[in-house]
């Protein structure tokens, strides 16, 4: 008997809610520096802002042992561009990456983290996570170093990505923030920011936020506080009853950082971008079906006649060895690997692929469906790095992949592992688990908070850290590297901060909106049909087509929802009390993404963002970021250069822009 | 068939996600305790398996099994749906087997790396 059914079924009785409720107590809690977040990012800021002396509280929305996109483990590191095996130095990634997005990515943030990335993996070494093969398993592999038994990923020659064993990255974090003395607090659905005499765009002075087990209401008090929180994953698709919460992350991703972060007046940046929807219902558990991208990278495909499919380098030259696949290509200088917030990519620095035209050789009849991966065509060193030390390691393949595989006798050595079966055009890429999506889900893709050479948002007093919430980041490596920058830039700035003062009637204000769904009528909906409505009018009228009418009803259908059904919406405990507090951020999101797009009046290949009322196609005057953000509840729309990070107040580059702010 | 009839609910879609072991379970909610999206509650009765309430919540990180002291305890469950889609077949056999089926083929006992 584990389930509610079969509880009720059996007693006849409803099981009392297992918590204490104390809804409208008040916890409060002061700090050096509070970080909004507990995943990769925000443990490693609060690690970081602990060992340069401050005293900090994390907070988390789940529990920081285990939680985040992150949370379930990591098997390669992007960008370690500064370890002793690394040919790519950090000013050729970061340029790269700029390159390939034609303007549209953040430097600093590229910069920080490939000259940063390495030492961040290497504290992440002394917590415990294994990054080398001391058991020396792959001896004599052509991706592993015999000296510093580091192992690589995607590029053997460049050696810059590395493979590590993180599935206890985060057991293993939240053990240095005990051993630190963090204040640890679970399960806060953080609401708002508290600032400086409750104004939109003043100093931030901490947050608030509700206890989802209990009821409670928390304010903080920081004299910095970091934003380190996921993306919006529920934004435009919410089916969590089809698929592992319907997106790459998990429910709890619901764009809260980025809502606190807008409604207190902060800046954003690329907004407007977002690229395919995630897994859509369509799609599968992540890394359980064959494929060839990412984790699987470079496993052959066979087809159900076992006919495999050939591989080619991005100038279509056929790739005859397994080697080659792991090897640039005469023309190109490195590869980036996939995975890392970039949705366009120059072809110098583009990852070896499957034949392209393997949606017209199934169409041909030349490839018969299923699809399999065939592992058993590999060297043994190769198949078991995919299938045993990546798979078994990535997020959410250690037990959802790996064991539940083994238990029912999947053996990679001697079986073909199936592709979903799927129209011919979903296998145009090779990353085959994520499904086909609908056309118009999407998902946020690379925008952010602005932030400056110090990670500082444009809000004094708050910093932002992680894959999702910076503009410009992208992956769990990213996540870590810059967390631990802001982390220390956050303590630095609270020692000579002033003591946090919150605004008493800013605190009351939330309050009271907090707890304004506790006291509805029961004839309101639920959290799940809101967050529906809203996915609905995100896919409507902010699909990847968009127009000035179309986009200003979406506004209006969202201030109608916020000021109707959402105003009325009903919850029956804490736990759908968090739920719905979620459900109000996305609305805030969805705002500020159609308010961003209104912005760009200009269609772009590059953020696959695409204007029916001004189809060219990136005019050069529209090559610029567009700032946005709320003073009085206005939105106020700026410019900025490409190249702001190298401009006027800022060093004219990197190396002399990082040695004056890292704070080392 | 002779248990009393409530009115409840449809079950949720999926309506397991973890499945507990009671011989195995010492109840101590472990998993309860670090499930990022509080799918599982504490069963009413100390010492029972926690009570699975939001299975339709779970993202399936495999979190609780791996934070579970007692193997075979708790199950990780893919929802049906997607267990139906892992599928494989035996190179040299050509047999076909899927995750879930009745008589599954003996365990690949090797441990991951690491």
């Amino acid at each position: 008997m584990t389930t509610w059914h079969e509880y009720v079924q059996k007693d006849g009785s409803f099981p009392e809610w297992p918590y204490p409720v104390r809804y409208d107590d008040t916890q409060n809690i002061v700090a050096d520096v509070l970080v909004i977040g507990g995943g990769i990012a925000g443990c490693h800021a609060a690690i970081s802002a602990a060992k340069h002396g401050a005293k900090v509280a994390i907070m988390d929305r789940g529990h920081a042992k285990r939680s985040g996109m992150g949370g379930a483990g990591v098997d390669h590191w992007h960008g370690a561009c500064t370890n002793p095996c690394s040919k790519v130095t950090p000013e050729e990634y970061t340029q790269a990456i700029l390159d390939s997005a034609h303007g549209y990515s953040n430097g600093l943030v590229r910069y920080i983290i490939t000259t940063e990335g390495w030492d961040t993996l290497l504290d992440s070494e002394k917590m415990g996570m294994r990054i080398r093969d001391v058991d020396d398993e792959f001896k004599g592999a052509d991706f592993r170093d015999e000296e510093t038994k580091l192992l690589f990923a995607y590029d053997y020659e460049n050696r810059h990505i590395l493979r590590v064993w993180g599935y206890n990255h985060k057991p293993c974090l939240y053990n240095e923030m005990k051993r630190l003395n963090v204040d640890i607090y679970n399960r806060i659905m953080v609401t708002s920011l508290l600032t400086e005499g409750g104004k939109q765009g003043g100093k931030v002075v901490g947050a608030t936020g509700v206890n989802t087990r209990t009821g409670e209401f928390y304010v903080f008090r920081a004299k910095a506080t970091i934003i380190a929180t996921g993306g919006a994953g529920r934004l435009w698709q919410f089916a969590p009853e089809l698929t592992a919460a319907a997106s790459m992350s998990d429910l709890n991703s619901s764009g809260a950082g980025q809502a606190i972060g807008w409604n207190a007046g902060a800046e954003f940046v690329l907004m407007e971008q977002s690229g395919r929807g995630g897994l859509g219902s369509l799609g599968y558990a992540p890394y359980s079906m064959a494929n060839s991208s990412n984790t699987y990278q470079g496993t052959p495909i066979v087809d159900a006649n076992g006919k495999e499919i050939p591989w080619y380098d991005v100038f279509g030259r056929e790739l005859k060895t397994v080697k080659e696949r792991f090897l640039p290509s005469l023309g190109q200088k490195f590869m980036l690997g996939v995975g890392i917030g970039l949705n366009y990519y120059l072809d110098e620095y583009r990852l070896n692929n499957l034949a392209p035209d393997v949606p017209e050789r199934i169409l041909k009849g030349e490839l018969a469906l299923p699809l399999y991966a065939d592992l058993t065509l590999l060297p043994e060193h190769e198949r078991r790095i995919i299938f045993g030390m990546m798979v078994g390691n990535e997020g959410k393949t250690r037990i959802p992949v790996y064991d539940t595989m083994a238990k029912a006798g999947f053996n990679p050595d001697k079986d073909l592992f199936q592709a979903p079966v799927m129209p011919p055009e979903a296998y145009r890429g090779a990353n085959y688990w994520g499904g086909m999506g609908f056309p118009n889900t999407r998902s946020l893709a690379g925008g952010g908070f602005l932030v400056d050479w110090d990670l500082r948002t444009s809000l004094e007093g708050l910093y932002a850290a992680g894959g999702a919430p910076i503009f410009g980041s992208g992956c769990h490596g990213e996540a870590a590297t810059t967390g631990r920058y802001s982390g220390r830039k956050a303590a630095a700035y609270a020692k000579s901060a002033a003591e946090p003062v919150a605004d008493r009637k800013q605190v009351e204000a939330e309050k009271a909106r907090v707890y304004a769904p506790l006291k509805q009528s029961k004839d309101g909906i639920g959290w799940k049909e809101l967050n529906a409505t809203t996915a609905r009018i995100m896919q409507d009228y902010c699909g990847r087509y968009k127009n000035e009418t179309t986009l200003n009803l979406g506004l209006r259908l969202l201030r109608e929802l916020r000021e109707t059904e959402a105003a009325n919406a009903y919850v029956a405990n804490p736990h759908e009390l968090g739920r719905l507090l979620e459900c109000y951020s996305l609305i805030s999101v969805g705002e500020l993404v159609m308010n961003a797009s209104l912005a760009r009046k200009a269609s772009s290949v590059y953020i696959d963002f695409y204007r029916l009322d001004y189809p060219e196609l990136d005019p050069p005057e529209w090559q610029k970021f567009l700032p946005v953000r709320l003073e009085d509840n206005k939105v106020r729309i700026r410019e900025l250069p490409f190249d702001f990070h190298l401009r006027p107040p800022n060093a004219p580059n990197y190396k002399e822009n990082y040695q004056l702010h890292c704070g080392l | 068939m002779n248990d009393k009839v409530y009115m409840v609910p449809n079950p949720p879609m999926p309506n397991r996600a973890v499945m507990f072991d009671p011989d195995i379970c010492s109840g101590c909610n472990l998993c309860v305790e670090v499930c990022p999206d509080d799918v599982m509650m504490p069963n009413p009765e100390k010492g029972e398996p926690p009570l699975v309430l939001y299975a339709e919540e779970c993202w399936y990180c495999g979190g609780c099994v791996e934070e579970c002291p007692r193997p075979g305890a708790i199950t990780m469950l893919h929802p049906t749906q997607q267990r139906i889609s892992v599928n494989w077949k035996r190179k040299d056999t050509g047999e076909y087997f899927r995750l879930g089926m009745t008589n599954p083929p003996a365990p690949n006992t090797r441990p991951p790396s690491g």
